[in-house]
């Protein structure tokens, strides 16, 4: 007969301590990785370079000012031409002979029969510098200005676009990853004997999101600053509020993309049958993508994007943007993503639990579903 | 290192045990106990239901009849957390360090990651790690990594140790120092049970042994008492007199050469023969056949 005694049992994590210690554990790898430091590091430096250079891009090619010899009188009087350093010489023939020898770019000299009264002289190539300077521009005078030139809505929705398509693929991925991991290893026996595989997933899911918001702030500082930095050379106007909603449905969005992709990973055993099951999701991460670089100026299908759910990250943002939204309708639109997500999770933690401990060929989403404990 | 100084002495009962795959009936009527401080022994060959009723024991599978009791109560999830666990499928994360795998699923089992870290340090050092705590697990060798794996199954100082196939992979000096520290779990009054198909290692290993073929139950019980509960029906004689004349007392001779004779009898049939020998020679020797666990297992199996 044993004495009854009050068992040292260590006492279960609570369901959100488990959490938390998954999603350490997620962000830690992640952030160890060196393929993760380094692709980070590098589409930073991409992005701050396409901010920063893409507007001086002209400046490179015009290779600064331009040497141009001229008689005193021919320089006085285009002294207001930009980008123009003069250099006098007696008369039209030692211009032509500065050209010639080098010494100067171009040379600009009397030509009775031309409208502008003046020749424009180069040596091998066309002194595009000078003669864009010499070019007379009419004034424009637009009479239904848009809130936002085309080309920058342009920008933007490939901008939204892409950071939502890249960010989810690749935090996605490495949820699917860390799953398929788990489950080819068969740690996740033991951990399905020790913790909850609610928690297992919802900590994955956090961990996963949290990295994925760290690094979408990255960028967004980045841009903020190579904006900053630009001055006015980019007219993009205020982003605040549209970065501001990309944020909070980029978060909801994702949740349900990485649920969608742990319950795609659950249902293979092997990292090599992982990309035949998640094909579906790339697609429903991608159509959203292409469909705002066609569609940024069509209001039309803007707002319908902007309501389903799986193109409102991209879609809401850009209306925003583009002052086509009333200050309700990204309000509604989060709430339907938030729906869906809550409806996608609960089929996803299902899928996930039956499938965790399948092992052999790859099941089919629907089998997947059926409940078999 | 101090052995876990943590004792809760319970006795983990299996009861009638069912589980299907399909139409395929993996465990039948399943049932046999885990006794505190004993080393289990689970025999079996491939397929036999081993690793099924240890993942039901673990709550990763569930029965489809039956349950798991400890002291005569259901398995709480406080206790089944508190179970070491090594699944025959061996698993870890790759490209983690060993000693921070450990501290995660310590962590996991509830304790903080400072005592984590220092007892998983105790574990590597005591299961003779050949290696850093710091290297990853895929830069380990097979035996290296099946120590890890040990280390990962008692991190939490378990209460009660499941392990499939815990020997497996190790070499023979491994295999002594793994059974020290499984001893010594043992001695805090921990139920303990062990898979294996290397019946030389069972034997040598166990206080109890289950054998398990089929789905059922085969044996089951102590060594000594498996060994005289299958004594079978095999005699052995040896006279100073020729032993032809066996064949014709009624029992069937297996073999015999001279004065040696080996036959298959009751024991009232033994004893007559006995009888027998003793007016015709002097007996020297007469006794049943001793078999070894490998003939029992055998014949148990089948």
């Amino acid at each position: 007969m044993t004495t009854t005694q009050t068992p040292p049992l260590t006492p279960r994590q609570s369901f959100w301590d488990t959490v938390g210690i998954v999603a350490k554990r997620e962000i830690v790898q992640r952030f160890l990785s060196k393929s993760f430091i380094i692709s980070t590091a590098i589409t930073l430096v991409v992005i701050l370079a396409a901010i920063v250079l893409v507007p001086r891009l002209g400046d490179l090619f015009d290779g600064g000012t331009t040497r141009v010899a001229a008689t005193s009188e021919v320089a006085s009087a285009h002294s207001s031409l930009e980008g123009v350093e003069w250099m006098e010489v007696p008369d039209d023939a030692a211009a032509r002979a500065a050209v010639e020898s080098e010494t100067a770019d171009a040379a600009l000299v009397v030509d009775p029969s031309s409208p502008a009264g003046v020749k424009v002289l180069g040596l091998d190539t066309e002194p595009q510098g000078l003669v864009n300077a010499l070019a007379i521009v009419p004034e424009v005078e637009l009479l239904a200005p848009s809130a936002q030139a085309s080309w920058i809505a342009n920008l933007m929705g490939m901008g939204f676009g892409l950071l939502w398509m890249m960010s989810a693929i690749t935090f996605g991925m490495s949820i699917a990853n860390s799953v398929v991991e788990e489950k080819q290893t068969r740690i996740v026996e033991i951990l399905l004997a020790t913790v909850s595989s609610r928690a297992l997933l919802t900590g994955k899911i956090v961990g996963n999101s949290a990295a994925a918001l760290v690094q979408i702030l990255a960028i967004v500082l980045v841009v903020a600053g190579g904006l900053a930095y630009n001055g006015t050379t980019m007219p993009v106007g205020n982003l605040t509020w549209p970065v501001i909603w990309f944020i909070i449905l980029f978060l909801i969005g994702f949740v349900m993309v990485a649920s969608l992709y742990a319950a795609a990973a659950a249902l293979v055993s092997r990292s090599e049958d992982l990309a035949n099951v998640q094909q579906p999701i790339m697609w429903i991460i991608m159509i959203p993508y292409m469909l705002i670089i066609f569609l940024s100026n069509n209001p039309l299908a803007l707002t319908i994007m902007s309501y389903v759910p799986f193109s409102a990250p991209v879609a809401v943002p850009m209306r925003v943007f583009l002052g086509q939204s009333a200050a309700w309708e990204p309000v509604v639109s989060a709430l339907l993503l938030a729906v869906t997500t809550a409806v996608i999770i609960l089929v996803s933690a299902k899928i996930y639990d039956n499938g965790l401990l399948r092992t052999g060929k790859p099941m089919k989403w629907r089998e997947g579903l059926k409940a078999e404990a | 290192m101090a052995p876990s100084a943590r004792s809760v002495e319970a006795m983990i009962s299996v009861r009638n045990l069912h589980r299907f795959f399909g139409d395929k009936h993996v465990l039948d009527d399943v049932s046999f106990d885990i006794k505190p401080g004993l080393m289990t022994g689970f025999v079996g060959g491939n397929g036999a239901g081993k690793t099924t009723t240890m993942r039901i024991i673990l709550g990763v599978l569930a029965a489809q009849q039956g349950e798991v009791l400890v002291d005569g109560q259901p398995m709480s999830a406080q206790y089944r957390a508190n179970i070491g666990y090594m699944p025959e499928e061996r698993g870890l994360y790759p490209k983690m360090k060993v000693i921070d795998q450990l501290v995660y699923l310590g962590q996991l089992h509830g304790h903080s990651a400072e005592a984590s870290r220092r007892r998983g340090l105790e574990l590597l050092e005591r299961l003779q790690l050949n290696g850093d705590p710091t290297d990853t697990l895929e830069s380990l060798s097979l035996g290296n990594q099946q120590r890890a794996q040990i280390a990962a199954a008692l991190i939490h100082e378990p209460v009660a140790l499941i392990l499939d196939e815990p020997f497996s992979g190790l070499d023979p000096s491994a295999v002594d120092t793994t059974v020290e520290v499984l001893r010594d779990t043992a001695a805090t009054g921990a139920p303990v049970l062990f898979s294996s198909h290397q019946l030389d290692v069972v034997e040598r290993l166990c206080d109890e042994l289950v054998i398990i073929a089929g789905g059922t139950i085969r044996a089951n019980g102590t060594r000594a008492e498996l060994l005289a509960a299958e004594l079978g029906n095999d005699w052995e004689l040896v006279t100073t007199a020729d032993t032809g004349w066996v064949r014709d007392a009624g029992v069937h001779v297996v073999e015999f050469d001279g004065g040696y004779v080996k036959f298959q009898a009751s024991e009232d049939d033994a004893q007559r023969v006995l009888t027998a020998a003793t007016q015709r020679g002097r007996v020297e020797q007469f006794g049943r056949v001793r078999r070894n666990l490998h003939e029992i297992y055998k014949e148990l199996a089948q």
